[in-house]
């Protein structure tokens, strides 16, 4: 097939971007849409002109690293897959692709379709874990987990940290990546110790970034190569709420457990 | 060249106990005072970063990506090993350690296959305390499977994402440190050169590859852990950025460089479709327990799969290993494959597939019992393909999946320049000629979490505390030749693209060094391979400028490291004239074509030392000694 691309080009940071158009000829139905870019790109580069940046990894749907909108929506028309998943016998011969980098004021634009998204590193950084020593555990099956309890932690623990909820929202929030991690971790016994400094320190965090709040668009939701639901922001909310609330009120609720003196 | 391997004394059990009882230490109120550097956040890399921060050591952690939890480790889909004998059925310390050095055809040294099963036990229980939601049974016990042939269940999993989920447990510990201040992450950086001072790796000079700048940083320890070289061969199921450049810029810094050309292939792949193929995707080995692997009996034939009696079909596996079967381990079956197909009986529109065939199976078992237990690989495959594998045979065919060969390393796990450590895929230590599925994930953690705060410590209690400024001469001098290298690149101005050159040199090597070798074709690469090392030097195009963002010069950085690092995977099967494991040479076989190892003449680890740009390496030997096994010939006739 022939089809035409138009594709979001900025040179750095600062610089302004346009859209610029490029035909892609002789596109085999079997390529995947990162393979056209790179077909693409072969071209440019033969032709001495700057080929088109973006970033790829695992080419599998797993290590969230691609991240193109491609028809306004991001990681384009597929459901529950990334851009890297994305065939072209998805299009049609003829047709115009619009490909632009994540839009969000948290993920600024590095070079063409790059974006820079350590907000999410930093994010998890502020509380995102378990805080365990390496060598100071006790045997795995000490504390029995549920078969169900263990299956709901994977659902969300299976987030990609691609940013699609981010790129996808009007409000840019990154409110369904934050409350995978905090569901994940709340959802087995040994994430209880600190589970509700986590809710804080990474919400107060998430704030510190830019990202905007939630509104419950769900737009996130459908975009999620994972299909993370948003029930995991309403759960959330939820264990926020009970680690903002002051300390004796909140033990009555079965809240907090401790004391925080940061955020 | 010094290839003490440095083996604790003591019986096999008892030498990593005692040598950590040896080893010096670090008091806790001086840790701060040294900065460890860490290329690469996989399993390894990332698991050593969070426990040597944990330690109170100042690391500083380096990766491509533009963020830690993007290592290439994330795409492990199956499993990993731990000696817990949960099932009771008989498992051991010591049943694992046996495995993997027989798994590895014997070219491994035992003491530190031996730890390595030691310590998978404690692995699972640190990352249980992360909440890593490894699969549970209804009771609440941590679930079991039985793996790649594995007489005994021990692999725990994270349904098809066990990597995913062991590596964001590494990161998050990881990223606690950053948080405490014990670790400062570089992201977007791409190690280019080691710098030496004195004999010691004392720093890196990387490349931003946000802003093209080079940085230099210095540490009294370097730790390397930047994966294995599987992308030398073009296609692989490796991630895109995954390459040899770190560890093939050492060894060209004086690291021993050991058994480079053992890798693994991996029968169960998609086939390429065309020469647009950026990489191969890999589908789980159990598919083979209900497939039926078949080619049509004529060359060339070239009609539908349905279309072919079953008289006119050639069950290859199952004619010749009737005993196995289509679970005949994973070099038997890619190299039966490639055999067919070179025969011309290979299917698809390249003759490059054989299929994989699930009828029989959905006859007698059902399409929901199929269904159930391969669901998303039916539909991963579809997706792909466009092909739909319940009505139709998949067609499958051999990939390059992991590297064995490394970096040199000692028990301590130390390359041969003092300083430099080595961690994960990147080293050679533990998988000898061929890796037992589920094994990477387990060494790259007990690498990173507990063999190496040990060893490091070791080290850093021996040498001076003083630290060396970024401005000493041998920074100055490294980070101004990976300039020059850099500058020439892209000074060039040729007519062929970095992609060109790779996809030519994967030819090459697929060919010649890929799952069958032999001398004439080994021969043939080594004068093939400069002669395109020379044409990429004189005929690449890189666009743009140093100084800026340019993956192509990224790539074309890595390409020109790859058409060095190739020709010693050929030097090196040329020279190791057995079979074993993974590296099969057609003038080492039995009688009925399995590989067949030559004891007296290759128990050995061949380490290869750098002598120059385009001059043969000083080729040296580990003798391996076994004290505890005794090596034996496999068969599956
Ligand atoms: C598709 C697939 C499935 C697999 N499934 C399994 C399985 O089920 N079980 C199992 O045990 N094993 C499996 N393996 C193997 C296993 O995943 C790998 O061997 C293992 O994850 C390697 O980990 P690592 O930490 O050594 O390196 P990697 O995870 O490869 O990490 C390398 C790191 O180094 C960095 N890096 C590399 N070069 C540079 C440089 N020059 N400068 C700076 N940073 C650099 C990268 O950014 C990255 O952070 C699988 C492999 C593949 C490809
Ligand atoms: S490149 Fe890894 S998810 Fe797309």
């Amino acid at each position: 097939m022939n089809l035409k691309l138009l594709v979001w080009r900025q040179k750095g940071p600062q610089a302004p971007g346009r859209m610029v158009e490029y035909p892609a000829p002789d596109v085999s139905p079997d390529m995947s849409f990162l393979e056209m870019l790179d077909v693409v790109n072969e071209g440019l580069i033969r032709k001495g002109e700057d080929p088109i940046a973006f970033d790829s990894d695992c080419r599998e749907g797993i290590c969230g690293m691609c991240s193109l909108v491609v028809n306004g929506v991001p990681h384009g028309p597929d459901r529950a897959a990334t851009v890297c998943q994305l065939h072209m016998r998805r299009f049609h011969d003829g047709e115009t692709i619009v490909v632009e980098p994540w839009r969000a004021a948290a993920f600024p634009v590095v070079k063409d379709l790059i974006v820079d998204r350590s907000a999410f590193d930093r994010i998890v950084a502020a509380g995102g874990y378990n805080t365990v020593k390496a060598g100071g555990a006790p045997d795995g099956n000490s504390i029995l987990i549920p078969k169900d309890q263990a299956e709901q932690a994977m659902d969300a623990a299976q987030c990609i940290g691609c940013g699609a909820c981010v790129a996808a929202c009007k409000n840019a929030s990154a409110a369904l990546f934050v409350s995978a991690k905090v569901q994940h971790l709340a959802s087995v016994p040994q994430g209880q110790p600190e589970r509700y400094r986590r809710v804080r320190a990474m919400i107060a965090q998430l704030d510190r970034e830019g990202f905007g709040s939630c509104s419950n668009e769900g737009e996130c939701e459908a975009v999620c190569p994972k299909q993370i639901p948003i029930a995991n922001i309403a759960a959330m909310n939820r264990d926020y709420v009970r680690a903002m609330m002051p300390g004796p009120l909140a033990l009555a609720l079965g809240g907090i457990t401790e004391a925080f003196e940061d955020d | 060249m010094n290839l003490d391997p440095h083996i604790p004394s003591g019986p096999l059990a008892e030498k990593w106990h005692r040598h950590q009882f040896e080893c010096k230490l670090v008091n806790p109120a001086n840790r701060r005072r040294y900065t460890i550097i860490i290329v690469g956040t996989g399993l390894a890399g990332a698991a050593a970063a969070a426990a040597l921060g944990e330690l109170g050591y100042n690391v500083l952690s380096f990766c491509i990506q533009d963020s830690p939890r993007r290592a290439h480790s994330i795409a492990a889909q199956g499993v990993i090993n731990a000696a817990k004998n949960y099932s009771n059925d008989g498992d051991s310390i010591w049943r694992l350690f046996y495995d993997t050095i027989k798994g590895g055809d014997y070219r491994a040294r035992e003491a530190n296959v031996h730890r390595l099963a030691q310590v998978s036990v404690d692995i699972i229980d640190h990352c249980v305390a992360q909440g890593v939601p490894f699969a549970r049974e209804y009771g609440g016990l941590l679930d079991n499977r039985s793996f790649g042939g594995a007489q005994v269940s021990r692999t725990f999993y994270c349904r098809g994402q066990t990597g995913q989920q062991l590596l964001l447990g590494a990161y998050q510990s990881m990223m606690c440190q950053v948080n405490r201040g014990t670790v400062k992450v570089f992201s977007r950086r791409e190690m280019l050169d080691l710098v030496v001072a004195e004999g010691r790796a004392r720093g890196i000079v990387v490349r931003n590859l946000t802003t093209g700048e080079l940085e230099c940083y210095e540490g009294h320890a370097v730790l390397l852990a930047t994966g294995g070289y599987g992308n030398a061969w073009y296609l692989s199921t490796n991630a895109v950025n995954s390459n040899v450049t770190a560890a093939y810029r050492c060894h060209r810094r004086g690291a021993g460089f050991a058994n480079p050309c053992f890798a693994q292939i991996h029968p169960t792949c998609i086939p390429m479709s065309g020469d647009h193929q950026s990489k191969l995707t890999l589908m789980s080995e159990s598919l083979r327990n209900d497939g039926r692997v078949w080619v049509p009996k004529t060359q060339g034939d070239r009609r539908k799969p349905a279309e072919i009696p079953e008289a006119e079909r050639d069950y290859f596996l199952e004619r010749k290993y009737p005993s196995f079967g289509n679970l005949v381990p994973r070099d038997v079956a890619s190299r039966n494959a490639k055999e067919v197909c070179d025969d011309g009986r290979g299917v698809g529109d390249s003759g490059l597939s054989v299929y994989l065939d699930f009828s029989d199976s959905i006859q007698r078992l059902g399409r929901n019992a199929i269904e159930e237990k391969y669901g998303n690989l039916f539909h991963m495959y579809q997706k792909i393909t466009d092909e739909n594998p319940y009505e139709s045979p998949m067609r499958i065919y051999p990939a390059i999946h992991y590297t064995m060969g490394g970096l040199w390393v000692d028990y301590n796990l130390m390359s041969t320049i003092p300083g430099l450590h080595v961690l994960g895929e990147a080293n050679f230590s533990d998988h000898g000629a061929n890796r037992l599925g589920a094994s990477a994930l387990m060494q790259g953690l007990a690498d990173g979490y507990f063999v190496i705060p040990t060893t490091v410590a070791h080290y850093l209690a021996g040498i001076p505390q003083a630290r060396l400024s970024t401005d000493h001469e041998a920074f100055r001098d490294v980070s101004a030749a990976v300039q020059a290298r850099l500058d020439r690149m892209l000074r060039i101005s040729g007519s062929r693209t970095p992609r060109q050159f790779h996809r030519e040199l994967g030819r090459i090597l697929w060919d010649q060094a890929g799952m069958s070798r032999n001398e004439a074709g080994l021969k043939d690469a080594l004068a093939r391979i400069p002669k395109l090392r020379e044409e990429f030097w004189q005929d690449v195009r890189v666009p743009g400028e140093a100084n800026n963002l340019n993956q192509s010069l990224e790539y074309a950085g890595r390409v020109a490291d790859y058409l060095e690092f190739g020709e010693l995977i050929a030097r090196d099967a040329l020279e190791r004239r057995e079979s074993c494991g993974g590296h099969f040479r057609e003038e080492s076989q039995t009688p009925d074509n399995e590989a067949m190892r030559d004891d007296a003449h290759f128990q050995h680890a061949a380490v290869w030392e750098y002598t120059g740009e385009g001059k043969t390496p000083n080729f040296h030997k580990e003798p391996l000694v076994f004290e505890n096994v005794t090596p034996t010939q496999r068969s599956y006739a």
